[in-house]
């Protein structure tokens, strides 16, 4: 196959595409540069496309001896993640940049780039599993499992994708580096959202969308209890960062219930509040056949923990989730994830964005 | 393999690996005075006469640099700072908008440093600066201005500019002019006295030479402050051990190409005509960039003999560069960053060309081991490699 790997500069997309090349196919590596402010990429910005990932991707491609190209998907990466991730905190709702950059950038601009410019596949080093059977499944090592953020993906992308590195544990992906030789073995993985590489995710929010005040208002008494500068600072299940100067009259600790953008009203309350037992979720996306019915499934609501027994069915274009065991922190413009559980890796059903949480089911 | 971007790097000729090989294995530093460094120093100043001899200017003009990137920036920059010495008026650089990144970044430096002010000056739809641009640009006021800086031949599009014209434009109000002719030597006839400039750019690796080896031609009378400070071995304009064999090396190469130019600008302008005629035959929406190559500037070609650049609607340079690498044909974008990402080209831009079509640009540049196969190769795969990228698109631009 012409395999056309993804190579960000760090040690998985190195040791996938390392693995590529090992299991045969004619590789070429492309690095996507997808910041694009003036001077950045020649004076070296911090975050997603510095000159030094775009070096040490470079670098892993010589010794893999494969032609290593950087591409820009600036403009692209730009509008469709981080406009996206912006306007999504303004609407009140609470984005997943990587999960769009996957459904939009590596796995759509990329991928249709790639395939144009005859190539079979595209591969990245996410921690997941892509078998024969063309499922999608959770990751061997559960600490670095990547499913939730490709679970945008249908059936006819995965087809043209290759994950070489999810049925490795992340220290074997290191001790493989090592042993190949790339000189990215021990580069410390990144955790941050890669164009804020401060990681002060409100700093860059309010940088762009300015004060917007509204009312900080409690969920059962209807009470306002404080204000705050934009919705855009807050997450449903967020705890801390309130603002408020006194504490509540139980004595215990407040969450963020919900955001309403319109008025500017972030609704706060108990933590039992916070438990909800059903949601719904708008684009319902599946890796193969859509269900004719209702589906058990294992839902996740976010993309570390948050997992439920569920079950899933459509109606209409929405997907409508109902939780068996209740489940907190669950924010709209999230991804709703629908795994099928299997002792050869959890198999992802697809997804769907989460618009509403439901507190209490009524069929 | 078929290599078309000798703009970039073009082989060393025989002679200079030739004569840089004997050097490298000789003792001697050119400022010692025993007999090995006298030697040396013998060796050196063989070398800047025979680059003066074949450039038109005197030996005394040779200052020896690392390359283009230095000798532009001494040229930019110590001019100003000398000319502004001597009068604090002079404190305007006019520049063309098309020039390499090393007279840009320079002249942009001193703006935000040194508190110069520029006039861009603008060019024509071929990427040319008109010597009534640069009048017009002097009488604004003529006793502020410090320097000119205007390119022999552009890298990218291969337009030539009037340098004579613009000297005498610039000499009419003792504004001195520098001129990066990196490109230009070996294929242009380039006569430093005749052309008027006060300094001048060249480099080793672009004519035949080693890496790392160029001139800056001063002439005699230009004031020009150092940037490198120390023992003052080149006119205390330039300090630093020199490197032997890196000049020996480059005056072999120097010889060799300016000896050669007429006969290989013919050679390179037959076969450049040939791609670009039989290109644009296969490719018809293909544009040639910059100016057609068929009229006389300062008595020599007014465009690169050995340079075709070309724009393909709705294609991504990229991607026909690595469609060209993977068939064995090598070429070039046009500029590239730090982070090797083609970025629209800031001369294209200066051309008037929109933005969408200069990200679909390639420079095929031959230089003196090209051939009639290096042509049919392209030739061979440029068809399906245009409707491949063409399909692939402009993937990474916004789609609205």
């Amino acid at each position: 196959m012409r395999v056309l790997a993804a190579m960000s500069g760090g040690v998985d997309s190195a040791v996938a595409a390392a693995r590529a090349v090992a299991a045969g196919h004619d590789v070429v590596g492309v690095h996507l540069a997808l910041s694009a402010r003036p001077g950045t990429l020649r004076t070296g910005s911090r975050g997603c496309c510095t000159v030094e990932d775009a070096h040490d991707a470079r670098r892993a491609a010589d010794v893999l001896g494969i032609p290593f190209y950087v591409w820009d998907f600036a403009e692209r990466f730009a509008e469709g993640v981080v406009d996206d991730f912006v306007a999504e905190y303004a609407a009140g709702r609470t984005p997943n940049p990587c999960l769009r950059c996957n459904e939009r950038i590596k796995f759509s601009a990329l991928l249709d780039k790639a395939l144009a410019l005859g190539f079979d596949a595209v591969c990245t080093g996410h921690y997941a599993r892509l078998g024969p059977d063309g499922l999608l499944r959770r990751a061997v090592d559960a600490d670095k499992d990547q499913s939730y953020v490709l679970a945008v993906l249908t059936a006819d992308r995965l087809a043209h994708a290759l994950f070489p590195v999810g049925d490795t544990p992340k220290a074997g992906i290191r001790a493989e580096a090592e042993e190949r030789g790339l000189a990215v073995a021990h580069k410390p993985d990144s955790h941050d959202i890669c164009f804020i590489p401060s990681g002060d995710t409100r700093a860059f929010l309010a940088a762009r969308l300015g004060a917007t005040p509204g009312p900080l208002v409690d969920d059962e008494s209807g009470e306002v209890l404080g204000s705050h500068a934009g919705v855009h600072g807050f997450t449903v299940g967020q705890r801390h960062g309130l603002g408020l100067d006194r504490p509540a009259a139980d004595g215990r600790p407040r969450y963020v219930l919900g955001i309403e953008p319109v008025s500017g009203t972030v609704r706060v309350g108990a933590r039992e509040r916070l438990a909800v037992t059903g949601l719904v979720g708008e684009r319902p996306v599946w890796t193969g056949a859509a269900p004719t019915g209702p589906v058990e499934c294992v839902a996740q609501v976010r993309a570390h923990g948050g997992l439920a027994p569920a079950v899933a069915s459509l109606d209409g274009d929405a997907l409508v989730v109902e939780l068996r065991t209740p489940l907190e922190g669950v924010a709209p413009g999230q991804a709703v994830v629908l795994y099928r559980p299997d002792p050869a890796g959890d198999v992802v059903l697809g997804s769907a964005t989460i618009t509403r949480a439901c507190r209490s089911w009524d069929p | 393999m078929t290599y078309l971007d000798h703009a970039a790097t073009t082989p060393m000729v025989a002679e200079s690996v030739a004569a840089m090989s004997e050097a490298l294995t000789t003792l001697g530093n050119a400022s010692s005075l025993h007999s090995s460094g006298r030697r040396a120093r013998r060796v050196v100043e063989e070398s800047r006469e025979a680059i003066a001899a074949a450039l038109g200017a005197r030996p005394s003009e040779v200052v020896f640099t690392t390359g283009g990137t230095e000798s532009d920036n001494l040229a930019v920059k110590g001019m100003y700072w000398a000319r502004r010495a001597a009068d604090p008026a002079r404190r305007r650089v006019l520049a063309s908008a098309v020039e390499h990144h090393a007279v840009l970044d320079a002249v942009q430096w001193l703006a935000e440093h040194e508190g110069a002010e520029v006039t861009w000056l603008e060019v024509d739809g071929f990427g040319r600066v008109h010597a009534d641009t640069l009048a017009a640009a002097i009488a604004e006021n003529p006793d502020d201005v410090a320097l000119v800086s205007v390119m022999w031949a552009n890298n990218e599009v291969g337009t030539v500019n009037p340098v004579r014209e613009l000297a005498e434009v610039a000499a009419r109000h003792g504004i001195p002019l520098h001129t990066d002719a990196v490109q230009a030597v070996g294929t242009l006839p380039v006569d430093f006295r005749a052309a008027g400039a006060a300094a001048l750019t060249l480099t080793g690796h672009k004519l035949g030479g080693p890496y790392g080896a160029g001139v800056l031609l001063l002439g005699r009378d230009v004031p020009c402050a150092p940037i490198l400070h120390g023992g003052g071995q080149e006119r205390d304009v330039r300090s630093g051990t020199l490197d032997v064999p890196a000049i020996v090396g480059l005056a072999a190469a120097v010889t060799e190409a300016v000896a050669h130019a007429p006969r290989r600008a013919a050679e390179l302008t037959a076969l450049r005509d040939d791609l670009v005629r039989r290109l644009t035959a296969v490719v018809p929406d293909a544009v040639l960039n910059g100016d057609p190559g068929q009229s006389t500037v300062d008595d020599g070609p007014s465009r690169l003999p050995g340079n075709a650049h070309f724009s393909f609607p709705d294609c991504e340079g990229d991607s026909l560069l690595m469609l060209l690498d993977a068939n064995g044909i090598e070429c070039s974008t046009g500029s590239a960053c730090t982070a090797g990402v083609a970025q629209p080209s800031h001369v294209l831009l200066a051309m008037g060309v929109n933005q969408r079509l200069a990200r679909g640009s390639l420079r095929f540049s031959l230089g003196h081991t090209s051939t009639a196969a290096d042509v049919d190769a392209v030739l061979a795969a440029i068809g399906p490699v245009v409707a491949r990228a063409r399909s692939a698109g402009l993937a990474g631009l916004r789609r609205g």
